[in-house]
């Protein structure tokens, strides 16, 4: 195995590639292409791939780049594609097509500011748009879980008992342009962590059958409570889809949700991407100050992991929720499904959220102590707080 | 696991009893009068004359309603329905993987309405045929959003009335045989359901070229033209004689052939027999020399560049 100093989309770029590849053995590989900064290098490092059985159709938007993933995932092989911010809105329509299709495509995510204006810097409300587009979202915070990540989506949406998109996400630049040691795993590894793919309903001319028809209401009100029980199926076979990763590649690709220091931490913060990062930075210099404080990385956001971090904050009386996206008018998506998700069991918590980076502004170790001041003094929780305005 | 996902489980096997074709089964939810109906019994018969099955995909449209309510199907083959603007995209998946694997058995055809083709796909259609992806791409033409329940789309004729142009279209339709043929396609033809003998033929050119290929058929829809059922095929017939439809086909975007010359039926016949023009919206001598215009612009490129014998 190669340890590499690249930047996050070639990391992505490889990590796709390879898992591409390994389908040759199968159905083989078919992916549509469209450039939109700050993912573009991803898609030039696919587009220099020689597949030995695949096809990279350069399409002429970010709708027809899922469209052909769609038909090529229909008709049995492998798919996958990136976007970012505009692009991935210019998709949704195919993105929930692909989740209603049962289409395991493999989608990465840069993170980048909704324009108009054009602000190309990091910012998750746009990833965020797709939470309720049967797919399954993954955070991560480096480069190695990015790859690492992307191996793993591509055996854990093609399992025949999930069959749902999976989006893996980074922040633009922070991540994206940003060179780190990844290790990059060489064919033979991930062919041996990747089955063979072929979709069990795909077009099949000894069975005709039309996909994506006129259906009534209860007749499509039982596809979509299947996808919601096969979404509750996630946590277990994600489980094993990580063991057999560790089996294979000798490394932890981690969990739904990192806690760090949260056994006996009075006060935790929650924070998902590159602002775990700098966040258990923080946490690890308090600590060692003697503070009861506490920190837990989210990683998968669709299923949002309630279990496991209402078991982080289990013994904590206040929690900062650092979220670099927003809701107009109502606040961060992440400390929004997680009041939902303490209502009536932690009605004790002050559950405060913090709007940090927001628009692509950094999210500095300042910055972060400033929260921590912020929610030590508070008794009750208040509305979100705006961070990185300057007056 | 059981995938019942937006999967019409049509019957494995199903006797195809009734029809000459095994694309159209019976009991299928078309309007009477449907030109759709006939196009798609004409693609299967010449499907079936082809020895060749289908993988067909099909965006929002009336093409789509046919196979009816999950989970019936109306149609003999695989059908995967595309999101309105992006059937171009998703049959491009699907040849790419079926050219991947060398599945050779069955052609893939993009079947679309002109909503989905003139209007909302035409970016991806596009693309689709510059990339000379390699399938047959089908569209019927009725003039409107006929699913919708009769809209105007880019495709509808000057002075037709439809439910967003109560007062008549002002805006000629596009010309998109013209457009597809820019983009140098291996070939380009339009069918009429009034010339059947025609229609296989290119439907057979269609099946055995490679690449890109559209079609253009004129598709009489009785509901929304306010038109006879029973009229049909005639209209079509009128609009090919009259030289409203021409039936030409074009190689490679650069050899032409005009397929049936106009006999010098008068185009009024046409708009009389719809009563989706108002009687004063059409102003007759404007047509007539547009049409003489049409009919002379293909017969000199079909003069000066001509299609091969052999083609």
């Amino acid at each position: 195995m190669a340890l590499e100093v690249v930047t996050g989309n070639h990391a992505a770029g490889y990590a796709l590639s390879v898992g591409g590849e390994a389908n040759r053995r199968a159905r083989g590989v078919c992916c549509g292409i469209y450039p939109i900064t700050p993912q573009t290098e991803i898609v030039e490092f696919v587009a220099r791939f020689k597949f030995s059985k695949g096809r990279v159709v350069h399409v002429e938007s970010e709708h027809s780049a899922m469209g052909v993933c769609i038909g090529a995932g229909m008709n049995g092989a492998r798919s996958f594609t990136a976007s970012a911010a505009n692009g991935l809105t210019y998709m949704a329509e195919n993105i929930f097509t692909a989740g209603y299709y049962r289409v395991p495509v493999v989608l990465v995510g840069v993170n980048r500011t909704m324009g108009p204006p054009w602000n190309i810097w990091a910012d998750q409300s746009d990833t965020l748009m797709l939470r309720d587009g049967n797919c399954i979202q993954f955070y991560c915070e480096d480069n190695q879980e990015v790859v690492d990540s992307i191996l793993l989506a591509f055996r854990l949406g093609e399992d025949r008992r999930i069959l749902l998109p999976v989006m893996v996400i980074m922040e633009a630049f922070i991540m994206s342009h940003t060179q780190m040691n990844t290790e990059l795993p060489e064919q033979g590894l991930v062919d041996r962590y990747l089955p063979p793919f072929d979709l069990p309903h795909r077009l099949d001319n000894a069975r005709p059958s039309t996909v994506g028809g006129l259906a009534w209401p209860q007749e499509t009100l039982s596809m979509r409570v299947e996808v919601d029980e096969v979404f509750r199926q996630i946590p277990a076979v994600y489980d094993e889809c990580r063991q057999a990763f560790l089996d294979v590649f000798g490394r932890d690709v981690g969990g739904f949700t990192t806690p760090y220091e949260t056994e006996d931490a009075e006060l935790v913060l929650v924070a998902s991407g590159t602002i775990a990062t700098t966040t258990r930075e923080v946490v690890k210099k308090r600590r060692a100050a003697g503070e009861k404080i506490g920190m837990v990385k989210v990683k998968a956001f669709r299923p949002f992991p309630e279990k496991e971090l209402l078991g982080a904050v289990k013994n904590a009386r206040k929690v900062g929720v650092l979220d670099r996206n927003y809701a107009a008018g109502i606040g961060g998506i992440f400390w929004q499904d997680l009041r939902a998700a303490a209502q009536g069991k932690r009605d004790d918590l002050v559950l405060q959220d913090y709007l940090v980076g927001v628009c692509g502004g950094d999210v500095t170790p300042d910055l972060i102590e400033e929260c921590i001041e912020d929610l030590r003094g508070r008794r009750k929780a208040g509305s979100p707080v705006w961070k990185g305005i300057e007056a | 696991m059981s995938t019942k996902t937006a999967t019409h489980g049509a019957a494995a096997g199903a006797p195809v009893c009734g029809v000459e074709n095994s694309l159209l089964r019976p009991g299928n939810t078309n309007c009477g009068g449907c030109g759709l109906s006939i196009v798609l019994s004409m693609i299967g018969r010449a499907l079936d004359r082809a020895g060749k099955q289908t993988r067909m995909v099909i965006p929002a449209c009336c093409g789509i309603v046919t196979a009816g309510g999950y989970p019936t199907s109306s149609y003999g083959s695989p059908v995967l329905g595309a999101t309105f603007g992006g059937s171009p995209a998703f049959a491009t998946g699907v040849a790419a993987v079926g050219d991947l694997n060398g599945e050779q058995d069955y052609v893939v055809i993009n079947l679309a309405g002109d909503g989905g083709t003139y209007d909302i796909g035409m970016a991806t259609l596009s693309a689709a045929a510059e990339r000379n992806e390699n399938f047959i791409y089908f569209c019927y033409d009725n003039e409107i959003y006929g699913n919708t329940g009769g809209q105007r789309s880019s495709a509808t004729p000057v002075g037709a009335k439809t439910t967003t142009t109560p007062y008549g279209e002002t805006v000629p339709k596009k010309d998109i045989l013209s457009i597809m043929v820019a983009h140098r396609i291996p070939y380009a033809a339009t069918l009429s359901i009034a010339h059947p003998e025609d229609f296989e033929r290119k439907m057979l050119t269609a099946i055995r070229t490679r690449g890109f290929r559209f079609l253009l058929a004129h598709s009489p829809c009785p509901t929304g033209w306010k038109s006879e059922p029973s009229q049909t095929v005639q209209l079509v017939r009128i609009a090919v004689n009259s030289g409203l439809f021409a039936l030409y086909e074009v190689f490679d975007g650069r050899r032409y052939r005009v397929n049936v010359s106009p006999d010098g039926s008068d185009p009024e016949t046409y708009y009389g027999q719809q009563r989706r023009f108002p009687r004063d919206a059409v102003d007759f001598q404007v047509v007539r020399a547009e049409v003489g215009n049409a009919a002379t612009r293909l017969a000199k490129l079909a003069e000066i560049w001509p299609a091969r014998d052999d083609e």
